[in-house]
């Protein structure tokens, strides 16, 4: 397959904007396209699979932003996983928003679809991204296209919320992220993505090492690891939507995508492993996502609950980066997988229920179970995969993130992965059980009073996916592992 | 024909707008002025781009002026450096004279507008001469013939504090000329001649004296003052915000670059890296005081009230990256300060020219009096806010790319400490930025005002701030032909490939 495809797929969904601006005034085919562009997208990615699988690393570049360095796309396994998530879920929850929108009369929707779909294409662009300059330049563009997005509502509150956000989520890129990008540039004298890393012969010490690591950790504010989580619950003034597909898939995954971009393809397993330079990180991912946990347990606000529950498990994938092992790194891919569907499904849920009741407070959820049956027990089904229990797809990266862990003989991981998985027990089952188990009040709906059909119809897709997935997680390891082809 | 037109290019591009200067007064209406200003600085920009050909094909063009042969006579010299900042002061003049007809006419009563086209012809001849000429009294004579005209210029504002800082302007930049003449004369009593490479081959032998010393301190503080390196920089806020919107614009752009390029004329060409950075410890003195800018300039801009003196404001600040650049007198050092040096000409003319066609509208320039134009001057604003990303130095914007070069130079030469303050300076720059972006996106457009009878800004301002908008992202994502350029120059100044 052409290598040119590769620039197509990235131009594509905000090529593709300017035709939703044009019919924003029909909104039945401005969301028919809108859908149409993502199942394009889609089927683009994933005619990518078998050659990937099969080992091709085809590479595009565009032209030279600077002297040596290009504005340049490749194709490999983490990638290639991202981007399918990002195209996977995008019409699914452009359907859910065509229901949401609607549902709750929100204004400009238009440029909410073009946003979307500048959002995506950042992401596509940020997983085909051949060197870190690339990665960075889509990295802002998403930054930047989704503040409109979070601030949509216009009013002191998103405006509030839209400062926290682009304040850490800009100081982390330009202050940390940058300068790690071009120290590494004058260190290495390249910023590709290299199997092995770019830092063998460079003479660059443990403790060097351990800093410029800390730099890209903290300076990829997109992972969310604390203190640089803020942004995240911040980000929740956004429409349900945003939150469910960009703060629970697209922007949060960019963010630990490009950590495991950055310890797999610049640092090199292998020279994290001797070098010891990420030890420290394990501990701080560690503290973050059992922190993140008990912070989640006191949240009332269901959106912030999850936002919190996010930061957790987005350091599951950081914590599996910084064990410095193949098993580690697979499992963060696979838990990008996982997480993704688990977590976009509570979110199409709190956005079903605050569509259908107007409620977004845990405790104002009591006994709400018998009038929206199907929207808990998807609940239900993507929470136990969080937690990581069989037959649900999450039950798979917690298993290879204790094996990583173990890899490496570090079994205090363990203890915290066990404990954390308590912890997700208490703040995400609670939700479920306060529905289906406790009476309601008295303005609780008797009967059936389910959300619109285009919310519900892809929470029921995306928690099945979750199920699925348990069946079907062999390929998808198998298929990550082919990144360390010729890494070792 | 065309030959003899291509040989007298050094000097036609500072006759041209000298001349055209007088034609203005001629022509006494403003339209005619205005026309012929557009076609003086036009022509200008297109020799000034024939002439960066040239000089990049042959290395350095040099035109002896009335055929006196240097170092007696004056010799014009084009080589790389001075090319670049030629493209870039005759580009922003050009791209004023299609934004200035509108916008000068909203602020100026029409029977003295042509003295501003008069006026910035003999400011555009005076900066263009700096560029060019290889002589360092003849270098003087422009400075004063720019620096006077541009006192004029800013007298000319709308308000009547305009008076005020164009005094003060007057008096700072006089002080500054002067400290400039006494240098000169220093180095002329020392070596006998004017000519800027007859002054490279004799100083040499009477590096040790005082007076050579002396020399080079009064040169570089008084084109400090013009450069407004802090803690000269006082003038620069007041004329920046009281000088009609085109001619903030104009002098943004151009002014104080020329000084820098005029200073590290001096301090490379003139004296050599060798002696200013070796010998005399001018590298760590520019380098703190850089450092200083940088800092003390974003902080001040965060408290400003008016967009026009933020920005100006933020342009101490920006002085600091350059001159923290050329500082660092390495190859890469002095190729990203000419980076930014040309990026920020860019960034903010562009930034000035948007924010001129709110005032166009609005008719005042405070933050609050902005509230809600993002609604109702929609691509004005965007223009603000792309131009502001490029401040910040967001990838695919000019500014990334100075950021970027550098950040490089800096850590490369291991000043990492100044390589923290520029990354602080820039966060700051989120927060001033960002509190221009709320006050048009988030704030209502006030009711009972009677600029609603105005919409978008005319074409003309449109086309000038959108124009350098453009240049400013195409030198983001493709930067290797100016990075190329930069590093051409700055090896002829410091020697060494880069």
């Amino acid at each position: 397959m052409s290598p040119l495809w590769l620039l197509i797929l990235v131009a594509w969904p905000a090529l593709m904007a300017a035709p939703i601006a044009l019919v924003g005034r029909w909104p039945n085919l401005r969301e028919t396209v809108s859908v149409l562009t993502g199942v394009a997208l889609l089927v683009g990615v994933a005619r990518f699979i078998a050659p990937i699988a099969a080992g091709a690393r085809p590479e595009f570049s565009v032209f030279s932003i600077l002297p040596g360095l290009d504005l340049a796309f490749a194709l490999e396994p983490f990638g290639l996983i991202f981007a399918l998530i990002a195209a996977a879920l995008w019409p699914l929850t452009t359907l859910y928003a065509a229901g949401y929108m609607r549902g709750n009369d929100e204004p400009n929707q238009t440029r909410f679809f073009i946003c979307f779909a500048l959002a995506i294409s950042a992401a596509i662009g940020m997983a085909l991204s051949a060197n870190l300059l690339t990665l960075f330049v889509f990295y802002e563009m998403m930054t930047l296209v989704t503040y409109p997005l979070v601030t949509h509502h216009g009013d002191i509150e998103s405006r509030n919320g839209g400062r926290v956000y682009i304040g850490i989520l800009m100081t982390t890129s330009i202050g940390l992220f940058l300068p790690a990008i071009v120290i590494t540039w004058v260190i290495a004298g390249n910023v590709d993505f290299t199997p092995g890393g770019v830092f063998a012969g460079t003479g660059l010490g443990g403790l060097a090492a351990m800093g410029l690591y800390g730099l890209f950790i903290y300076g990829v504010g997109k992972a969310a690891v604390m203190p640089m989580h803020r942004w995240l619950p911040a980000a929740m003034v956004a429409p349900t939507p945003v939150s469910a597909l960009l703060h629970a898939v697209a922007v949060v995954k960019a963010g630990v995508f490009s950590v495991l971009k950055i310890t797999v393809y610049i640092f090199g397993i292998d020279f994290l492993h001797v070098t010891g330079a990420s030890q420290p990180f394990v501990w701080l991912a560690a503290f973050t996502l059992l922190a993140a946990s008990v912070v989640a347990i006191y949240c009332d606000n269901l959106k912030k609950r999850l936002a919190y529950s996010t930061i957790g498990q987005l350091s599951y994938i950081v914590l599996g980066a910084a064990l410095a092992s193949r098993l580690g790194a697979t499992a963060g891919g696979l838990h990008i997988v996982t997480h993704a569907f688990g977590k976009i499904t509570l979110f199409f849920c709190a956005g079903a229920i605050y569509t259908a009741v107007h409620r977004k407070y845990v405790s104002q959820l009591n006994g709400l179970g018998r009038a929206m049956p199907l929207t808990f027990t998807a609940f239900t089904i993507a929470a136990i995969s969080l937690i990581g229990l069989p037959p649900m797809a999450g039950a798979w990266s917690k298993w290879y993130l204790m094996s990583g862990a173990l890899d490496v003989q570090t079994q205090m991981v363990l203890v915290v992965l066990a404990l954390s998985s308590l912890l997700n027990i208490v703040y995400l089952l609670d939700i479920p059980a306060r529905a289906f188990f406790l009476p309601g009040d008295d303005k609780t709906p008797r009967g059936f009073a389910e959300a619109p059909a285009a919310c519900v119809v892809p929470l029921m897709i995306t928690a099945s996916a979750c199920v699925v997935l348990f069946f079907y997680a062999r390929p998808i390891i198998a298929f990550i592992d082919t990144a360390f082809g010729s890494a070792s | 024909m065309i030959t003899a037109f291509f040989n007298q290019m050094p000097v036609l591009v500072v006759v041209v707008p000298l001349l055209a200067a007088p034609l203005c007064v001629l022509a006494h209406r403003a339209f005619a002025a205005w026309l012929i200003y557009c076609l003086a600085s036009w022509a200008a920009f297109a020799m000034a781009f024939l002439l960066f050909v040239e000089a990049k094909i042959a290395g350095q063009v040099s035109y002896a002026v009335g055929n006196w042969a240097p170092p007696f006579g004056i010799e014009l010299v084009i080589d790389t450096y001075s090319a670049l900042v030629l493209l870039l002061v005759t580009g922003v003049a050009a791209l004023t004279g299609l934004y200035a007809r509108k916008s000068i006419a909203s602020e100026i009563a029409i029977e003295r507008e042509y003295l501003v086209f008069a006026l910035m012809l003999l400011c555009l001849a005076g900066l263009v001469g700096i560029t060019v000429t290889g002589d360092a009294f003849n270098l003087f004579v422009f400075l004063e013939i720019s620096s006077l005209s541009s006192y004029a210029l800013i007298a000319m504002g709308p308000k009547r504090r305009a008076l005020l800082s164009s005094f003060q302007y007057l008096i700072m930049g006089t002080v500054g000329g002067t400290f400039l003449l006494i240098g000169i004369g220093l180095i002329f009593m020392m070596t006998g001649t004017l000519n800027m490479a007859d002054l490279a081959d004799r100083l040499p032998e009477v590096y040790a004296t005082r007076t050579v010393q002396a020399g080079l301190a009064f040169i570089v503080v008084g084109l400090s003052l013009k450069a407004a390196l802090m803690p000269a920089h006082i003038w620069l806020p007041n004329a920046y915000t009281y000088a009609p919107s085109a001619i903030s614009a104009f002098i943004a752009a151009t002014a104080t670059k020329v000084a820098v390029y005029a200073l590290f004329r001096f301090v490379f060409t003139v004296f050599g890296a060798g002696y200013a950075f070796g010998t005399l410890p001018l590298g760590i003195v520019l380098l703190a005081l850089a450092a200083v800018s940088m800092i003390a300039g974003s902080l001040a801009s965060i408290f400003q009230t008016d967009v026009k003196r933020l920005l100006a404001w933020s342009s101490v600040a920006q002085m600091g990256y350059i001159v923290a650049g050329f500082a660092l007198a390495t190859p890469a050092g002095v190729s990203a300060g000419l980076v930014h040096l040309l990026n920020h000409g860019l960034i903010k003319g562009a930034l000035f020219m948007a924010v001129g066609a709110m005032v166009w509208r609005v008719r005042a320039s405070s933050i609050n009096d902005l509230a809600g134009l993002g609604r109702a001057m929609p691509l004005t604003s965007a223009a603000f806010v792309v131009g502001g990303l490029s401040l910040i130095g967001v990838p695919a914007t000019a500014g990334f790319i100075s950021k970027w070069a550098l950040m490089s130079a800096l850590f490369d030469a291991q000043h990492y400490g100044v390589m923290a303050l520029l990354l602080v300076a820039s966060l700051l720059s989120i927060i001033y930025v960002g509190r221009v972006i709320e006050a048009l996106y988030f704030r209502p457009l006030p009711d009972d005002v009677s600029h609603h009878k105005h919409g978008e800004a005319p074409l003309g301002m449109q086309v000038a701030t959108w124009a350098l908008i453009a240049i400013n992202i195409v030198i983001g994502v493709h930067a290797t032909p100016e990075l190329e350029a930069a590093a051409r120059a700055a090896a002829t100044l410091v020697g060494g490939g880069a």
